[in-house]
Protein backbone atom coordinates (compact mmCIF):
# COMPACT_ATOMS: atom_id res chain seq x y z
CA UNK A 1 0.00 0.00 0.00
CA UNK A 2 1.21 2.90 -1.06
CA UNK A 3 1.62 5.79 2.10
CA UNK A 4 3.15 8.13 0.07
CA UNK A 5 0.03 8.63 -2.24
CA UNK A 6 -2.29 8.83 1.24
CA UNK A 7 -0.23 11.49 2.59
CA UNK A 8 -0.49 13.45 -0.92
CA UNK A 9 -4.35 13.20 -0.54
CA UNK A 10 -4.40 14.31 2.80
CA UNK A 11 -2.51 17.27 2.61
CA UNK A 12 -4.60 18.13 -0.45
CA UNK A 13 -6.93 19.38 2.05
CA UNK A 14 -4.57 22.01 3.34
CA UNK A 15 -0.59 21.81 4.44
CA UNK A 16 -0.12 20.10 7.59
CA UNK A 17 2.67 19.66 9.93
CA UNK A 18 4.30 15.48 9.88
CA UNK A 19 2.65 14.62 12.99
CA UNK A 20 -0.17 15.94 12.13
CA UNK A 21 -0.33 14.04 9.31
CA UNK A 22 0.73 10.69 10.85
CA UNK A 23 -2.65 11.45 13.21
CA UNK A 24 -4.95 12.13 10.25
CA UNK A 25 -3.52 9.07 8.73
CA UNK A 26 -3.39 6.81 11.54
CA UNK A 27 -7.14 7.50 11.93
CA UNK A 28 -8.53 6.79 8.77
CA UNK A 29 -6.06 4.28 7.55
CA UNK A 30 -4.13 1.91 9.91
CA UNK A 31 -5.82 2.56 13.64
CA UNK A 32 -5.15 -1.15 14.41
CA UNK A 33 -1.31 -0.55 14.06
CA UNK A 34 -0.05 3.21 14.22
CA UNK A 35 2.55 4.01 11.82
CA UNK A 36 6.29 4.72 13.26
CA UNK A 37 7.44 8.54 13.03
CA UNK A 38 10.58 6.90 11.38
CA UNK A 39 8.21 6.01 8.62
CA UNK A 40 6.29 9.18 8.31
CA UNK A 41 9.38 11.51 7.74
CA UNK A 42 11.18 8.93 6.04
CA UNK A 43 8.56 9.09 3.18
CA UNK A 44 7.79 12.51 3.48
CA UNK A 45 11.54 13.07 2.92
CA UNK A 46 11.45 10.98 -0.12
CA UNK A 47 8.44 13.49 -1.58
CA UNK A 48 10.32 16.26 -0.89
CA UNK A 49 13.07 15.09 -3.00
CA UNK A 50 10.99 14.26 -5.79
CA UNK A 51 9.06 17.36 -5.63
CA UNK A 52 5.79 15.97 -4.84
CA UNK A 53 5.33 17.81 -1.43
CA UNK A 54 7.60 21.09 -0.62
CA UNK A 55 7.84 23.08 2.50
CA UNK A 56 5.08 25.73 3.66
CA UNK A 57 6.21 26.77 6.89
CA UNK A 58 9.63 26.25 9.03
CA UNK A 59 9.32 26.96 12.71
CA UNK A 60 11.81 28.19 14.81
CA UNK A 61 13.65 25.19 16.52
CA UNK A 62 15.34 22.10 15.48
CA UNK A 63 14.26 18.77 14.44
CA UNK A 64 11.72 17.33 11.75
CA UNK A 65 8.72 18.68 13.70
CA UNK A 66 8.97 22.39 12.76
CA UNK A 67 8.29 21.42 8.97
CA UNK A 68 4.62 22.13 7.63
CA UNK A 69 4.33 20.08 4.30
CA UNK A 70 2.00 21.06 1.32
CA UNK A 71 1.19 19.05 -1.51
CA UNK A 72 2.26 20.60 -5.03
CA UNK A 73 0.71 20.51 -8.50
CA UNK A 74 2.96 17.37 -9.22
CA UNK A 75 2.07 15.54 -6.21
CA UNK A 76 -1.95 15.54 -6.77
CA UNK A 77 -0.94 14.76 -10.23
CA UNK A 78 1.21 11.77 -8.69
CA UNK A 79 -2.48 11.10 -6.32
CA UNK A 80 -4.76 11.14 -9.47
CA UNK A 81 -2.19 8.90 -11.82
CA UNK A 82 -2.23 6.30 -8.54
CA UNK A 83 -5.93 6.09 -8.18
CA UNK A 84 -6.64 6.28 -11.93
CA UNK A 85 -4.30 2.82 -12.31
CA UNK A 86 -6.37 -0.59 -10.96
CA UNK A 87 -4.26 -2.60 -9.32
CA UNK A 88 -2.64 -5.81 -10.49
CA UNK A 89 -5.30 -7.98 -8.79
CA UNK A 90 -4.23 -9.83 -6.15
CA UNK A 91 -6.15 -11.81 -2.89
CA UNK A 92 -4.39 -9.13 -0.39
CA UNK A 93 -5.45 -6.27 -1.83
CA UNK A 94 -7.99 -5.13 0.37
CA UNK A 95 -5.85 -2.72 2.33
CA UNK A 96 -4.98 -1.14 -0.65
CA UNK A 97 -8.66 -1.15 -2.13
CA UNK A 98 -10.21 0.29 0.86
CA UNK A 99 -7.02 3.00 1.33
CA UNK A 100 -7.88 3.91 -2.74
CA UNK A 101 -11.57 4.07 -1.91
CA UNK A 102 -11.66 6.49 1.06
CA UNK A 103 -8.92 8.42 -0.19
CA UNK A 104 -11.03 9.73 -3.43
CA UNK A 105 -13.73 10.26 -1.30
CA UNK A 106 -11.99 12.39 0.35
CA UNK A 107 -10.30 14.42 -2.25
CA UNK A 108 -13.27 14.53 -4.21
CA UNK A 109 -12.84 12.31 -6.89
CA UNK A 110 -14.53 9.55 -8.50
CA UNK A 111 -15.10 6.43 -6.53
CA UNK A 112 -16.71 4.90 -8.98
CA UNK A 113 -14.62 5.50 -11.58
CA UNK A 114 -12.22 4.09 -9.33
CA UNK A 115 -14.71 0.84 -9.09
CA UNK A 116 -15.31 0.21 -12.35
CA UNK A 117 -11.66 -0.08 -13.78
CA UNK A 118 -10.66 -2.63 -11.16
CA UNK A 119 -13.42 -4.36 -11.97
CA UNK A 120 -12.53 -4.63 -15.43
CA UNK A 121 -8.97 -5.60 -14.35
CA UNK A 122 -10.21 -8.29 -12.03
CA UNK A 123 -12.66 -9.36 -14.53
CA UNK A 124 -9.68 -9.88 -17.34
CA UNK A 125 -7.67 -12.28 -15.08
CA UNK A 126 -10.85 -14.11 -14.19
CA UNK A 127 -11.54 -14.52 -18.04
CA UNK A 128 -7.73 -15.93 -17.96
CA UNK A 129 -8.19 -17.87 -15.44
CA UNK A 130 -11.51 -19.19 -16.52
CA UNK A 131 -9.94 -20.25 -20.03
CA UNK A 132 -6.90 -21.99 -18.49
CA UNK A 133 -9.68 -24.27 -16.59
CA UNK A 134 -11.93 -24.70 -19.55
CA UNK A 135 -8.34 -26.43 -21.30
CA UNK A 136 -6.83 -28.14 -18.35
CA UNK A 137 -7.18 -30.91 -16.36
CA UNK A 138 -8.53 -31.77 -12.74
CA UNK A 139 -5.39 -29.76 -10.92
CA UNK A 140 -5.29 -27.02 -13.23
CA UNK A 141 -9.09 -26.66 -12.38
CA UNK A 142 -8.41 -26.29 -8.59
CA UNK A 143 -5.76 -23.99 -9.07
CA UNK A 144 -7.84 -21.75 -10.84
CA UNK A 145 -10.88 -21.94 -9.02
CA UNK A 146 -8.75 -21.49 -5.71
CA UNK A 147 -7.88 -18.08 -7.53
CA UNK A 148 -11.50 -17.28 -9.01
CA UNK A 149 -13.16 -17.45 -5.46
CA UNK A 150 -10.56 -14.94 -3.79
CA UNK A 151 -10.85 -12.69 -7.19
CA UNK A 152 -14.80 -12.81 -6.82
CA UNK A 153 -14.86 -12.42 -2.87
CA UNK A 154 -12.55 -8.84 -3.67
CA UNK A 155 -14.90 -7.96 -6.52
CA UNK A 156 -18.17 -8.29 -3.92
CA UNK A 157 -16.66 -5.90 -2.06
CA UNK A 158 -16.17 -3.76 -4.18
CA UNK A 159 -19.52 -4.45 -5.53
CA UNK A 160 -20.99 -3.39 -2.31
CA UNK A 161 -18.74 -0.44 -1.71
CA UNK A 162 -19.74 0.73 -4.44
CA UNK A 163 -23.07 1.12 -3.38
CA UNK A 164 -22.75 1.91 -0.05
CA UNK A 165 -20.33 5.22 -1.53
CA UNK A 166 -22.82 8.14 -1.00
CA UNK A 167 -23.09 6.52 2.85
CA UNK A 168 -19.35 6.54 3.09
CA UNK A 169 -19.28 10.33 1.96
CA UNK A 170 -21.19 11.37 4.20
CA UNK A 171 -19.02 9.75 6.61
CA UNK A 172 -15.87 11.19 5.55
CA UNK A 173 -17.65 14.41 5.23
CA UNK A 174 -14.53 16.32 7.29
CA UNK A 175 -15.61 16.73 10.61
CA UNK A 176 -12.66 17.30 12.10
CA UNK A 177 -11.68 20.63 10.80
CA UNK A 178 -10.06 20.48 7.04
CA UNK A 179 -12.00 21.09 4.18
CA UNK A 180 -11.30 21.77 0.93
CA UNK A 181 -12.46 23.38 -2.31
CA UNK A 182 -13.48 20.41 -3.50
CA UNK A 183 -16.84 18.88 -2.65
CA UNK A 184 -17.05 15.20 -1.74
CA UNK A 185 -18.95 13.25 -4.42
CA UNK A 186 -19.84 9.27 -5.16
CA UNK B 1 -31.27 18.45 -17.72
CA UNK B 2 -28.64 18.13 -20.39
CA UNK B 3 -28.75 14.81 -21.79
CA UNK B 4 -25.54 13.49 -23.01
CA UNK B 5 -25.05 12.21 -26.65
CA UNK B 6 -26.27 8.67 -27.18
CA UNK B 7 -22.65 6.13 -27.40
CA UNK B 8 -21.85 5.71 -30.25
CA UNK B 9 -21.41 1.85 -31.56
CA UNK B 10 -19.88 -0.05 -33.84
CA UNK B 11 -22.96 -0.80 -36.08
CA UNK B 12 -21.10 -2.41 -39.00
CA UNK B 13 -19.97 -5.33 -37.43
CA UNK B 14 -22.74 -5.37 -34.57
CA UNK B 15 -25.77 -8.09 -34.95
CA UNK B 16 -28.17 -6.01 -32.15
CA UNK B 17 -27.23 -2.32 -31.56
CA UNK B 18 -28.95 -0.54 -29.46
CA UNK B 19 -28.86 3.07 -28.85
CA UNK B 20 -30.39 5.97 -26.83
CA UNK B 21 -33.07 3.86 -24.82
CA UNK B 22 -34.96 4.92 -22.34
CA UNK B 23 -37.51 3.39 -20.38
CA UNK B 24 -40.05 4.47 -17.56
CA UNK B 25 -42.08 2.32 -15.77
CA UNK B 26 -44.51 5.17 -13.87
CA UNK B 27 -42.69 7.21 -11.92
CA UNK B 28 -39.63 5.08 -12.22
CA UNK B 29 -37.26 5.53 -14.97
CA UNK B 30 -35.33 2.27 -15.13
CA UNK B 31 -33.62 3.18 -18.54
CA UNK B 32 -31.82 6.33 -19.63
CA UNK B 33 -29.62 6.64 -22.50
CA UNK B 34 -28.44 3.20 -22.68
CA UNK B 35 -26.64 2.06 -25.56
CA UNK B 36 -24.99 -1.07 -25.76
CA UNK B 37 -24.10 -3.48 -29.40
CA UNK B 38 -23.26 -6.96 -30.01
CA UNK B 39 -21.44 -8.61 -32.34
CA UNK B 40 -21.73 -11.71 -34.09
CA UNK B 41 -20.71 -14.49 -31.70
CA UNK B 42 -19.57 -12.29 -28.84
CA UNK B 43 -20.44 -12.81 -25.45
CA UNK B 44 -21.20 -9.50 -23.26
CA UNK B 45 -22.24 -9.69 -19.70
CA UNK B 46 -24.19 -7.03 -18.10
CA UNK B 47 -23.76 -6.23 -14.62
CA UNK B 48 -24.32 -3.76 -12.17
CA UNK B 49 -26.84 -3.46 -9.21
CA UNK B 50 -30.15 -4.89 -8.48
CA UNK B 51 -32.69 -2.47 -9.56
CA UNK B 52 -30.10 -0.61 -12.20
CA UNK B 53 -32.27 -1.81 -14.98
CA UNK B 54 -30.31 -4.69 -16.10
CA UNK B 55 -33.38 -7.02 -17.22
CA UNK B 56 -35.45 -3.95 -18.36
CA UNK B 57 -32.52 -3.40 -20.90
CA UNK B 58 -32.39 -7.39 -22.37
CA UNK B 59 -35.86 -7.30 -22.58
CA UNK B 60 -36.26 -3.88 -24.86
CA UNK B 61 -32.89 -5.41 -26.65
CA UNK B 62 -34.91 -8.65 -26.94
CA UNK B 63 -37.99 -7.46 -28.16
CA UNK B 64 -40.15 -7.84 -25.35
CA UNK B 65 -40.44 -4.16 -24.31
CA UNK B 66 -40.74 -1.10 -26.40
CA UNK B 67 -38.81 1.44 -25.65
CA UNK B 68 -40.32 4.79 -24.40
CA UNK B 69 -37.21 6.06 -26.66
CA UNK B 70 -34.33 5.41 -28.71
CA UNK B 71 -33.58 2.20 -31.31
CA UNK B 72 -33.01 -1.46 -31.29
CA UNK B 73 -31.49 -2.80 -34.88
CA UNK B 74 -31.47 -6.34 -35.09
CA UNK B 75 -29.55 -6.87 -38.79
CA UNK B 76 -31.11 -3.83 -39.82
CA UNK B 77 -34.30 -3.57 -38.37
CA UNK B 78 -35.47 -1.39 -35.86
CA UNK B 79 -37.36 -3.85 -33.09
CA UNK B 80 -39.48 -0.48 -32.04
CA UNK B 81 -41.08 0.03 -35.22
CA UNK B 82 -41.55 -3.31 -35.90
CA UNK B 83 -45.60 -4.89 -35.54
CA UNK B 84 -46.00 -7.43 -32.76
CA UNK B 85 -46.07 -10.46 -35.08
CA UNK B 86 -42.92 -9.66 -36.80
CA UNK B 87 -41.40 -9.19 -33.11
CA UNK B 88 -42.79 -12.20 -31.84
CA UNK B 89 -41.79 -14.26 -35.40
CA UNK B 90 -38.16 -12.74 -34.79
CA UNK B 91 -37.97 -13.79 -31.07
CA UNK B 92 -39.35 -17.37 -32.01
CA UNK B 93 -36.76 -17.56 -35.06
CA UNK B 94 -33.60 -15.28 -34.06
CA UNK B 95 -33.87 -15.25 -30.26
CA UNK B 96 -33.07 -17.78 -27.41
CA UNK B 97 -34.11 -17.15 -24.07
CA UNK B 98 -33.00 -18.31 -20.65
CA UNK B 99 -34.58 -16.91 -17.76
CA UNK B 100 -34.04 -18.02 -14.01
CA UNK B 101 -37.78 -18.81 -13.10
CA UNK B 102 -40.44 -21.12 -14.46
CA UNK B 103 -39.35 -21.37 -18.07
CA UNK B 104 -40.54 -25.10 -18.79
CA UNK B 105 -44.39 -25.95 -19.73
CA UNK B 106 -44.86 -27.68 -16.51
CA UNK B 107 -47.34 -30.01 -18.16
CA UNK B 108 -45.17 -31.42 -20.80
CA UNK B 109 -42.19 -33.65 -20.68
CA UNK B 110 -38.55 -32.54 -20.71
CA UNK B 111 -37.83 -34.05 -24.02
CA UNK B 112 -41.28 -32.36 -25.39
CA UNK B 113 -40.52 -28.96 -23.64
CA UNK B 114 -36.81 -28.93 -25.74
CA UNK B 115 -38.89 -29.98 -28.99
CA UNK B 116 -41.34 -27.59 -28.32
CA UNK B 117 -40.17 -24.51 -30.33
CA UNK B 118 -38.88 -26.92 -33.30
CA UNK B 119 -42.74 -27.85 -33.41
CA UNK B 120 -43.67 -24.79 -33.27
CA UNK B 121 -41.59 -23.68 -36.44
CA UNK B 122 -43.14 -26.71 -37.97
CA UNK B 123 -40.51 -29.25 -38.17
CA UNK B 124 -41.81 -32.20 -38.39
CA UNK B 125 -42.35 -34.44 -34.51
CA UNK B 126 -39.63 -36.82 -35.43
CA UNK B 127 -36.57 -34.28 -36.81
CA UNK B 128 -37.88 -32.31 -33.41
CA UNK B 129 -37.32 -34.81 -31.36
CA UNK B 130 -34.22 -36.13 -32.59
CA UNK B 131 -32.68 -32.65 -32.63
CA UNK B 132 -33.85 -32.23 -28.65
CA UNK B 133 -32.67 -35.51 -28.18
CA UNK B 134 -29.63 -34.47 -28.88
CA UNK B 135 -29.33 -31.13 -27.26
CA UNK B 136 -30.44 -32.82 -24.05
CA UNK B 137 -27.37 -35.07 -24.41
CA UNK B 138 -25.44 -32.16 -24.92
CA UNK B 139 -26.23 -30.99 -21.46
CA UNK B 140 -26.18 -34.29 -19.89
CA UNK B 141 -30.06 -34.38 -19.42
CA UNK B 142 -31.13 -37.45 -21.33
CA UNK B 143 -31.82 -39.24 -18.63
CA UNK B 144 -34.54 -37.03 -17.66
CA UNK B 145 -36.01 -36.77 -21.20
CA UNK B 146 -39.35 -38.63 -20.16
CA UNK B 147 -39.79 -36.72 -16.83
CA UNK B 148 -42.25 -33.66 -16.13
CA UNK B 149 -40.66 -30.35 -14.84
CA UNK B 150 -41.52 -31.34 -11.16
CA UNK B 151 -40.11 -34.27 -11.12
CA UNK B 152 -36.76 -33.33 -11.52
CA UNK B 153 -34.64 -31.16 -9.88
CA UNK B 154 -33.98 -27.40 -9.93
CA UNK B 155 -30.27 -27.86 -11.72
CA UNK B 156 -31.78 -30.55 -14.20
CA UNK B 157 -34.43 -27.78 -14.73
CA UNK B 158 -31.69 -25.26 -15.72
CA UNK B 159 -30.19 -27.45 -18.24
CA UNK B 160 -33.34 -28.53 -19.80
CA UNK B 161 -34.27 -24.85 -20.11
CA UNK B 162 -30.78 -24.18 -21.64
CA UNK B 163 -30.99 -27.40 -24.10
CA UNK B 164 -34.73 -25.28 -24.98
CA UNK B 165 -32.75 -22.30 -26.05
CA UNK B 166 -30.30 -23.78 -27.84
CA UNK B 167 -32.16 -26.46 -30.07
CA UNK B 168 -33.33 -24.00 -32.85
CA UNK B 169 -29.88 -22.64 -32.89
CA UNK B 170 -30.48 -18.53 -31.92
CA UNK B 171 -28.26 -16.12 -33.17
CA UNK B 172 -28.59 -13.96 -30.35
CA UNK B 173 -28.87 -15.85 -26.84
CA UNK B 174 -30.69 -13.47 -24.23
CA UNK B 175 -29.58 -15.32 -20.24
CA UNK B 176 -30.58 -13.46 -17.25
CA UNK B 177 -29.06 -14.75 -14.61
CA UNK B 178 -28.97 -18.13 -15.84
CA UNK B 179 -27.18 -20.24 -13.42
CA UNK B 180 -28.71 -18.87 -10.08
CA UNK B 181 -26.30 -19.38 -7.55
CA UNK B 182 -22.94 -20.90 -9.15
CA UNK B 183 -21.92 -22.55 -6.33
CA UNK B 184 -22.79 -25.58 -8.13
CA UNK B 185 -21.03 -28.14 -10.74
CA UNK B 186 -24.25 -27.84 -12.18
CA UNK B 187 -23.90 -23.77 -12.52
CA UNK B 188 -20.10 -24.51 -14.28
CA UNK B 189 -21.58 -27.38 -16.44
CA UNK B 190 -24.34 -25.11 -17.96
CA UNK B 191 -22.48 -21.74 -18.50
CA UNK B 192 -19.61 -23.97 -20.47
CA UNK B 193 -22.15 -25.65 -22.53
CA UNK B 194 -23.82 -22.46 -23.28
CA UNK B 195 -20.57 -20.79 -24.37
CA UNK B 196 -19.14 -23.42 -26.25
CA UNK B 197 -22.75 -24.04 -28.04
CA UNK B 198 -22.21 -19.47 -28.82
CA UNK B 199 -18.87 -20.29 -29.90
CA UNK B 200 -19.33 -23.53 -32.55
CA UNK B 201 -22.42 -21.39 -33.86
CA UNK B 202 -21.75 -18.07 -33.64
CA UNK B 203 -23.71 -16.92 -31.75
CA UNK B 204 -24.05 -13.70 -29.45
CA UNK B 205 -24.95 -13.92 -25.90
CA UNK B 206 -26.06 -11.27 -23.96
CA UNK B 207 -25.28 -12.53 -20.00
CA UNK B 208 -26.98 -10.88 -17.20
CA UNK B 209 -25.65 -11.52 -13.98
CA UNK B 210 -24.08 -10.27 -10.77
CA UNK B 211 -21.70 -12.50 -10.36
CA UNK B 212 -17.94 -12.33 -11.25
CA UNK B 213 -17.48 -15.67 -11.78
CA UNK B 214 -20.67 -16.01 -14.32
CA UNK B 215 -19.56 -12.66 -16.39
CA UNK B 216 -15.87 -14.41 -16.73
CA UNK B 217 -17.16 -16.26 -19.37
CA UNK B 218 -18.05 -13.50 -21.19
CA UNK B 219 -15.61 -11.32 -23.88
CA UNK B 220 -16.47 -8.18 -22.23
CA UNK B 221 -18.76 -6.35 -19.72
CA UNK B 222 -20.87 -3.83 -19.28
CA UNK B 223 -22.34 -2.09 -16.21
CA UNK B 224 -25.30 -0.67 -15.99
CA UNK B 225 -26.24 2.33 -12.89
CA UNK B 226 -29.19 3.93 -12.48
CA UNK B 227 -30.46 3.22 -15.52
CA UNK B 228 -27.24 4.30 -17.85
CA UNK B 229 -25.17 2.14 -19.46
CA UNK B 230 -20.97 2.17 -19.02
CA UNK B 231 -18.59 0.70 -21.17
CA UNK B 232 -15.19 0.59 -18.78
CA UNK B 233 -13.47 0.55 -21.09
CA UNK B 234 -14.42 3.74 -22.96
CA UNK B 235 -15.47 5.13 -19.38
CA UNK B 236 -13.07 8.08 -18.44
CA UNK B 237 -10.34 7.14 -16.32
CA UNK B 238 -10.19 8.34 -12.49
CA UNK B 239 -10.01 11.55 -12.29
N1 LIG C 1 -42.79 -4.19 -14.92
C1 LIG C 1 -42.34 -3.24 -14.11
N2 LIG C 1 -43.18 -2.36 -13.53
C2 LIG C 1 -42.75 -1.38 -12.72
N3 LIG C 1 -41.45 -1.17 -12.43
C3 LIG C 1 -40.55 -2.00 -12.97
C4 LIG C 1 -40.94 -3.08 -13.83
N4 LIG C 1 -39.82 -3.72 -14.22
C5 LIG C 1 -38.79 -3.09 -13.62
N5 LIG C 1 -39.20 -2.05 -12.88
C6 LIG C 1 -38.35 -1.12 -12.13
O1 LIG C 1 -37.32 -0.66 -12.99
C7 LIG C 1 -36.07 -0.63 -12.33
C8 LIG C 1 -35.08 -1.55 -13.03
O2 LIG C 1 -35.51 -2.88 -12.86
P1 LIG C 1 -34.75 -4.14 -13.49
O3 LIG C 1 -35.61 -5.33 -13.25
O4 LIG C 1 -34.38 -3.84 -14.90
O5 LIG C 1 -33.44 -4.18 -12.58
P2 LIG C 1 -32.25 -5.27 -12.55
O6 LIG C 1 -30.99 -4.55 -12.77
O7 LIG C 1 -32.58 -6.39 -13.46
O8 LIG C 1 -32.31 -5.76 -11.02
P3 LIG C 1 -31.99 -7.23 -10.40
O9 LIG C 1 -30.51 -7.37 -10.37
O10 LIG C 1 -32.55 -7.11 -9.01
O11 LIG C 1 -32.68 -8.25 -11.23
C9 LIG C 1 -36.37 -1.00 -10.90
O12 LIG C 1 -36.52 0.17 -10.15
C10 LIG C 1 -37.65 -1.78 -10.97
O13 LIG C 1 -38.37 -1.68 -9.78
MG1 LIG D 1 -33.05 -8.46 -13.17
Amino acid sequence: MSMGQTFLGLLEAGPRHGYDLKRAYDERFSHIRPVHFGQVYATLARLLKHGLVELDAVEAGEGPERKRYAVTEAGVADVDHWLARPEAPDPYLQNTLYTKVVLALLTGRSATDLLDLQRTEHLRLMRELTQRKANGDLIDHLICDHGLFHLEADLRWLELTAARLDDLAATLTPAGGTTTGRTIRA
Amino acid sequence: MTAPAPVPVPSARAILTATGLRKTFGQTLALDHASISLAPGEIVAVMGPSGSGKSTLLHCLAGILRPDQGSVIYQGQDLTTLRDAARSTLRRTQFGFIFQFGQLVPELTCLENVALPLRMERVPRAEANRRATEELQRLAVEDVAGQRPGEISGGQGQRVAVARALVTRPRVIFADEPTGALDSLNGELVLRQLTATARETRASILLVTHEARVAAYSDREIVVRDGRTRDPLTAGAAA
